[in-house]
């Protein structure tokens, strides 16, 4: 294959550090795999090393997706060691070099992902300074650490690199025997304290912009291994589609390409990518017909209001909520609001390449959770999962459990059928119509007010499809379509969720229900993580009821939220945003067709809110956020230019999810199939200016950031329209042509 | 198949193809190139975008043999870390791409737009790059990239 010349020093990285014990590295490079040990959380080696050269690698078991995760997490060890943060690389995603840490997952990169690599940069720095006392004859106490060198008060030093560059500390921490997003360790080290930080809470620049802006290292689209073949996996016309015949000799023409099918998978490989392309859409396939599927589009939430409920769970039940709502003099204020299916749609349909070879195989992959893809590639093709590595390269974006994490299947699958490493990347409607989908469902809201004005109850119920009725990872090939295809059916995991914040009415309920998936097996229309699952969704619905709530007592939205909101630091978020806007209580019945809207919401200990300014056009019915305001408070910032560019992404992300996106489909198939039919936010749209507050509270361990903001927008924009218009929109999308019907109908 | 002869990134190449393949093919696979990218192989993205002759075309529906004899340009030709473009130099400053895979269709769409019209306005920007995507939500990094950018090339 070519050089990855930015990744060199990754593949080699075990040839850089050898035994602590053992002789200088010069005289050790052959026994370098004998030496290292292994690569399991109880070992300080398998979280950090430090080079001949002094330079720090981190190995870290999550990914940077392009939000400054990398350079967040070269900080944190930098302060925890004391050297310079230029000189601490991070080494992501590699199953060969990291412990598995659940890959990138509910933006807990730094709030779970960074806590071993914290810890473990803290023990090698109470490793390196004993040792040093030892060398320099001075108790450790009376020793300090500038940049990766330990001073005397008498000004005697002694380097890290000389004290065990390019060796291994062969020191045992204590695991605490999990495995994912919860994998930590305990270390006899105590790591610093907020004050004593230096490199956290300032800006650095991310290491991964100027080879994309320059064009000079690759993704994992550019992957290429010596004697590869293209693949194409061609995906059924119709949901739950079986195949009855394929006719190989329609692509006989085509030099070199052949057909792989097992069951109802079929694939084409070629040596050329363009012949790979070119006989997937001339193969002949003769598919089984199997009509009617799916429901009409205008009837899918229908449908899920009245499918019978699979699953129901009541995580928030206080008070008693029958009596409340019977109490008499109340006045009930109801709604329901509906959210389509929703696509990744990532720039650039997934991408794989695997070489599976008789007893071992190599998978490079873009998804976000490449160690589970050697799980689920090692149970696919029958081999011990230490038998696969599976190397995270970047890819054309990840939010989630996009198509990646197929085409890492597909490519191991077709690799072990064909006998030579394979390469697979989809086609555009492989990326729209055939990755698993945010799930489609209705909200139902319902209080009751009292003679006072005050809500004295509250109901907010979710119907819809299962979040994840295939797995977010790609460990068990159940969850894959090639799996699926060729006969392992679907577990369906069955599991949504409820809106987050802590509004303290006093008799309330925060319910959710799933129910069945239109098709079990094979289905473009399956589920699975999306950015900020079931987020927007249900906040679209929650944050919306809380301005209709204001307005049924004619109080101003912030006011309202800051009656009702328990926690300060939920308040404060509010208040920041509001301010930070230039928030004024107003008439709300003057119709301008310029409005503003706020909406508020937690994720997993980080507050956000969002004020969105929007413009509305009659004529037209589009809606314009000209200016969008969020304020953040997740705990310590770590880096916050890169945390205020993560969150302006999430507006324009969560913009386009509720102005524009929705999954089309027919009777029979997703309909949704490239740009056209699945349109998005484009440029005339982006909002002239993102003001983004942050909130750092050093005290407060540092929470989530990749994707709260995500689940405020679309009520912050869908509030504003009412601002504006006077008109409650409560289906998303708001696109031009709904709003516009919605004007002419008020 | 038949042979063309174009020249890419200031090299003259040849490549043995059907006159009908795209020319993202040729600069991918024959030419062994890493960019541009395949985003939607429908001129609805601008993942694939190069130069032609100066002008920005989507090369995944371009037909290879359309670039005989003429001049293609990557952003990997566009400029280097050494002596960057100033697009790219103002992307770097600005740290506008996340995933940034979306990048050819936005640098060199903006590259040719603001040699003919250097000082265009906000809107003028923002038609001028219609069409484009960005799935992580760049948008505002973008405009300010390309207006730092224009301060610069003022």
């Amino acid at each position: 294959m070519t050089t990855l010349t930015r990744r060199e020093f990754l593949k080699t990285s075990g040839a850089l550090v050898v035994s602590f014990a053992a002789p200088p590295v010069t005289e050790a490079l052959a026994q370098v795999s004998a030496g290292r040990p292994p690569l399991v959380p109880t070992e300080l080696d398998s979280w950090v090393a430090v080079l001949p050269d002094g330079r720090v690698q981190a190995f870290f078991g999550k990914m940077d997706m392009g939000q400054s995760l990398e350079v967040a997490i070269a900080q944190i060890v930098a302060d925890e060691l004391d050297v310079a943060c230029d000189k601490v690389d991070v080494l992501m995603g590699d199953t060969g070099t990291s412990c598995n840490q659940g890959g990138a997952s509910g933006s807990l990169g730094i709030s779970h992902g960074a806590r071993p690599l914290r810890g473990a940069a803290a023990e090698a720095r109470r490793l390196l300074l004993e040792s040093g006392s030892r060398r320099l004859g001075v108790p450790a106490e009376q020793l300090r650490v500038e940049d990766g060198t330990i001073l005397s008060q008498d000004g005697r030093k002694v380097s890290y690199s000389d004290l065990v560059g390019g060796k291994y500390f062969h020191h045992q921490v204590e695991w605490n025997k999990q495995v994912g997003n919860f994998m930590d360790i305990k270390v006899q080290a105590k790591p610093k304290t907020p004050q004593e930080y230096r490199v956290v809470g300032k800006s650095f620049a991310r290491r991964d912009v100027a080879w994309k802006v320059y064009g000079t290292d690759q993704f994992v689209t550019d992957v290429r291994v010596k004697g590869m073949l293209h693949a194409r996996v061609i995906r059924p016309p119709r949901a739950a589609c079986k195949i009855r015949g394929v006719d190989e000799a329609s692509i006989k023409s085509i030099r070199g390409a052949r057909v792989v099918r097992e069951k109802d998978f079929v694939a084409v490989v070629a040596p050329r990518e363009w012949d790979a392309v070119r006989a997937a859409q001339r193969l002949k396939v003769d598919w089984h017909a199997l009509d009617g599927a799916f429901p009409a589009m205008d009837q899918l939430h229908e449908h899920i209001r009245g499918a019978k409920v699979v699953k129901r769970e009541e995580p928030v039940k206080k008070g008693d909520l029958a009596a409340a709502f019977s109490a008499p003099g109340v006045r009930i204020v109801e709604a329901q609001y509906e959210w389509p299916f929703q696509s990744h749609a990532s720039m650039g349909p997934g991408c794989a390449v695997a070489d599976a070879r008789a007893d071992r195989c190599t998978v490079w992959t873009g998804s976000q959770k490449p160690h589970f893809v050697r799980d689920g590639v090692a149970r696919l093709l029958g081999m011990a999962p230490e038998k696969v590595r599976a190397i995270w390269v970047a890819g054309p974006g990840s939010y989630g459990r996009n198509d990646a994490g197929d085409a890492a299947l597909d490519a191991a699958f077709l690799s072990k059928a064909t006998g030579k490493p394979v390469r697979v990347q989809g086609m555009r409607a492989d990326g729209t119509a055939w990755d698993p989908k945010g799930p489609a469902c209705v909200h139902r809201a319902r209080a009751a007010i009292d003679a006072s004005g005050k809500v004295i109850a509250y109901e907010f119920v979710s119907k819809g499809f299962s979040r994840q009725h295939i797995a977010t990872n790609e460990s068990d090939p159940a969850d894959s379509l090639v799996g699926q295809a060729t006969g392992i059916p679907a577990k369906g995991t069955q599991i949504f969720g409820v809106p987050a914040e802590s509004y303290g009415f006093e008799n309330k309920l925060l319910a959710w229900e799933t129910i069945a998936p239109l098709v079990e097996n094979c289905s473009p229309l399956r589920t699975a993580h999306m950015r900020d699952p079931v987020g927007p969704e249900i906040h679209f619905g929650a944050e919306q009821f809380i301005d209709e709530l204001a307005a049924a007592v004619g109080e101003d939205p912030v006011a309202f939220r800051l009656r009702y909101l328990a926690e300060a630091r939920h308040q404060a978020v509010v208040k920041a945003a509001a301010e930070k806007a230039g928030w004024q209580a107003r008439n709300s019945s003057e119709r301008t067709m310029k409005g503003r809207g706020i909406a508020f919401a937690e994720r997993n200990g980080t507050a956000v809110a969002a004020v969105a300014e929007v413009e509305v056009e009659r004529s037209t019915g589009r809606v314009w956020a000209r200016r969008v305001v969020v304020a953040h408070d997740c705990g310590l910032v770590i880096n916050p230019q890169g945390l205020r560019y993560t969150i302006e992404g999430n507006v324009v992300q969560g913009l386009s999810r509720v102005l524009f996106e929705q999954v089309l489909f027919d009777r029979n198939a997703v309909t949704s199939v490239d740009w056209a039919s699945y349109p998005i936010l484009e440029m005339q749209d982006a909002p002239a200016a993102i003001d983004v507050v942050l909130i750092n509270r050093p005290e407060v361990a540092s929470s989530g950031a990749g994707e709260p903001t995500m689940r405020v927008i679309p009520a912050a924009v869908a509030n504003a329209v009412f601002d504006a218009t006077g008109v409650r929109l409560r289906k998303a999308p708001l696109n031009a042509e709904r709003v516009k019907a919605a004007l002419s109908r008020a | 198949m038949a042979s063309f002869r174009f020249t890419v990134d200031g090299k003259r190449v040849s490549v043995n193809a059907e006159p009908e393949m795209p020319l993202l093919y040729a600069l991918r696979n024959d030419l062994g190139l890493d960019n541009p990218h395949f985003g939607c192989g429908l001129a609805q993205c601008g993942a694939c975008t190069v130069h032609l002759d100066g002008e920005p075309v989507r090369s995944c529906v371009l037909p290879v043999s359309a670039a005989s004899g003429k001049t293609v340009t990557t952003i990997n030709g566009l400029g280097t870390p050494e002596k960057p473009h100033p697009l790219q130099a103002a992307y770097v400053e600005e740290q506008v791409p996340q995933c940034g895979y979306c990048i050819s269709g936005w640098v060199m769409t903006a590259a040719a737009y603001l040699k003919k019209n250097p000082k265009a306005s906000d809107a003028q920007l923002r038609d001028a790059l219609a069409g484009l995507k960005c799935r992580c939500g760049t948008h505002v990094a973008i405009l300010r990239a390309i207006k730092r950018a224009q301060t610069s090339l003022a």
